[in-house]
């Protein structure tokens, strides 16, 4: 894992003095709202329904045990006993008090964290696939190019007011874990002649407008990789709408001007920008490789697994994943129990999670765009173990990838923006489908719910979409089917009129239903559904 | 109705105009009805209250209730979380939200 050098401790040392005075003088009444709140929003620090909410970076979902339980401390101490991971692999707190803002950021930086960049019109936090450096299909752990990306966009002076809020996803395997290219910069590292490359994905999103990235380039050289994203930012910074909000993502300059146009004004832009110098020297980036370097897993060991415990065997087929190297798996832990808030987990739970990943996982800890958890490096011989821990803590849900497993934004129930409340109706399908067999039968179902058109809850990308919009003072859902934000990315296709809380449920019931009398041997729900089209779904819900 | 709200500048949490102060209740909310703009405009000033803002309410035997789901959540706290909210021991207490 990364660890800071003296120029990150300084950096964000100084943004936390520099925060901690502007919050003294907007409690002393020296600043107005209006003057403080892009101050607070660059620190990650937003007003939502009940409170201020502190979204804090967790980049490429990448951590270790101690910054875990450093998230579990804040929750206890200065929060309400809980956290909210996100689909930006983030963490977020519901109940922050201004006056405490300057103590967490502090507690943060004690432990290399920090809510620099959550917000705000520049380059988020980098996003990565979850299973990086563990997974059994990629071609190199992307995170060192990740971590590239966030020291190179971290107080960008050129990007820091962009048009609008600005994306990127770095991933190293074919198959897609990231949404990669639903992002407004997706980057594939691939191979080619025996030489790795990033091929570049610019001007996707969800959002009011959704699109998928079109491919830029299709061989970027890493040693001119972020020269390359300079250049696609200096062309979107040029150009980007700022006249209307939105339109202002690059996704509508791409469109706009053409992806063949806008890739004629990236090379243009490319060829004088390498002239910079700002790819960094080889032995710098040799030196933040080497702290990803791989642990010291032992090959040798054990590939077996006791299964003689029918649960854990269970959970072993649906959360554990293949590992690399032989004798390890990766486990991933569902925030999903059926019923409960997707994302949401108690300081103790987290706790529990942190203990897992320092004694069985090499102290390694990811958060996932899923809202779940991944220990990556787990022994086989330890999953037992792992599980039962995790069963005690109610962190044992056997339900990836499965109708269950639901993202879900916020929603009405603490965001400011939202139009519907999305938690209840996780809840209720969640409960509607929480025999296991069902799922199980249903098999991978990826059903994603948010409560706006900004699509935090990624409904766009669902085999199954549920959007939450406000008809006339009361919540409405309308139903989508057909997303993807996987390799297979696609937007889903709305069903028709909406429904109200319990109808869209009652909906969802009609469509698995409708699948499973019309797959085929092997075919997922997306992939019944791109086969026979939406008339015979759309008849099963409307008749 | 007419109610005025905004959102604690220190807490953050939901605060109501009762004619005097600021109340965490609803309960406590009072009718700004044509006076409202200028209290809005005097207690921005007094920057105790980030961004208030007026809404639609309406009276019930139990009190004043904002008329829009958004501000009737916001007056008693998350519907998933009950125990979150202002009233956690009081298992009725958000028949009205919804």
């Amino acid at each position: 894992m990364y660890k800071y050098d003296e120029y990150d401790h300084a950096m964000v040392a100084a943004r936390v003095a520099e925060f901690s005075d502007q919050v003294k003088r907007r409690i002393a009444g020296e600043i107005t709202e209006d003057q403080f709140k892009p101050l607070r929003l660059m620190n990650g620090l937003y007003l939502q329904l009940h409170a201020y909410m502190l979204r804090v970076a967790v980049p490429y979902g990448t951590l270790d045990s101690r910054q875990m339980r450093m998230l579990a401390h804040i929750a206890r101490k200065y929060d309400r006993d809980y956290g909210h991971f996100t689909t930006r692999q983030n963490i977020q707190y519901n109940w922050i008090k201004l006056e405490d803002a300057p103590a967490i950021l502090e507690d943060l930086a004690s432990v290399e964290m920090h809510a620099i960049q959550t917000s705000g019109n520049c380059i988020r936090n980098i996003s990565s696939d979850q299973w990086a450096g563990a997974a059994a299909d990629e071609i190199t752990d992307p995170r060192p190019w990740a971590e590239l990306l966030r020291q190179w966009s971290s107080f960008h002076p050129e990007f820091s007011y962009l048009p609008r809020k600005f994306k990127i996803a770095v991933i190293a395997a074919n198959e897609d874990r990231a949404a990669m290219r639903l992002h407004d910069i997706g980057i594939q590292i691939v191979e080619k002649d025996g030489q790795h490359g990033a091929a570049f994905y610019v001007g996707g999103g969800m959002g009011r407008t959704p699109m998928i990235a079109p491919l830029i380039k299709d061989f970027v050289p890493l040693a001119d990789m972020l020269s390359y994203a300079e250049a696609c930012l200096r062309v979107y910074n040029r150009y980007g709408r700022r006249d209307n909000i939105y339109k202002a993502r690059i996704k509508i300059l791409i469109h706009e001007l053409g992806a063949d146009e806008y890739r004629r004004q990236v090379e243009e832009e490319f060829k004088h920008v390498k002239s910079l110098g700002i790819d960094p020297p080889k032995a710098e980036f040799d030196r933040i490789a080497k702290q990803f370097a791989p642990p010291p897993l032992d090959a040798s060991a054990p590939d077996d697994i006791d299964r003689s415990d029918p649960d854990f065997a269970v959970w072993v087929d649906q959360n554990v994943a293949e590992h690399k190297v032989s004798g390890h798996a990766i486990v991933n832990i569902s925030l999903k129990p059926v019923g409960g808030i997707p994302g949401d987990a108690s300081s103790a739970q987290i706790d529990v999670m942190a203990n897992l990943g320092e004694k069985y996982s090499h102290d390694e800890l990811r958060v996932t765009h899923a809202q779940n958890i991944v220990l990556p490096h787990v022994r086989k011989a330890d999953l037992y173990a792992v599980w039962q821990a995790l069963d005690a803590a109610g962190l044992a849900t056997p339900n990836l990838d499965l109708i269950s497993d639901i993202i879900a934004c916020p929603g009405l129930d603490y965001c400011s923006l939202a139009n519907a409340r999305s938690i209840p109706v996780a809840q209720k399908i969640a409960t509607r489908f929480s025999d296991l067999g069902r799922q199980k039968e249903l098999g991978e179902l990826k059903l994603k719910i948010s409560g706006c058109i900004n699509a935090c809850g990624h409904h766009h990308a669902g085999h199954i979409g549920i959007l939450g919009v406000d008809r006339k003072g009361t919540e409405n859902y309308q139903l989508s089917l057909g997303g993807s934000g996987a390799e297979d990315v696609s937007l889903g296709t709305i069903t028709g009129p909406g429904f109200d809380e319990d109808g869209v449920v009652d909906a969802i019931e009609r469509v698995t239903d409708k699948y499973l009398a019309t797959r085929t041997e092997g075919e997922r729900f997306v992939d019944t559904f791109r086969r026979v089209g939406m008339a015979p779904f759309k008849e099963a819900i409307y008749g | 109705m007419k109610l005025l709200t905004g959102n604690d500048l220190k807490t953050g949490f939901v605060t109501w105009w009762t004619g005097a102060d600021w109340s965490l209740h609803i309960e406590d909310a009072a009718d700004v009805g044509e006076t409202g703009e200028a209290i809005l405009a005097a207690e921005e000033g007094a920057r105790r209250v980030n961004a208030p803002y007026i809404i639609a309410g309406e009276a019930t035997p139990d009190g004043p209730r904002p008329a829009h789901i958004k501000d009737r959540i916001r007056a008693l706290g998350p519907t998933v979380r009950p125990d979150l909210t202002l009233k956690p021991a009081d298992p009725a207490a958000g028949d009205w939200v919804i």
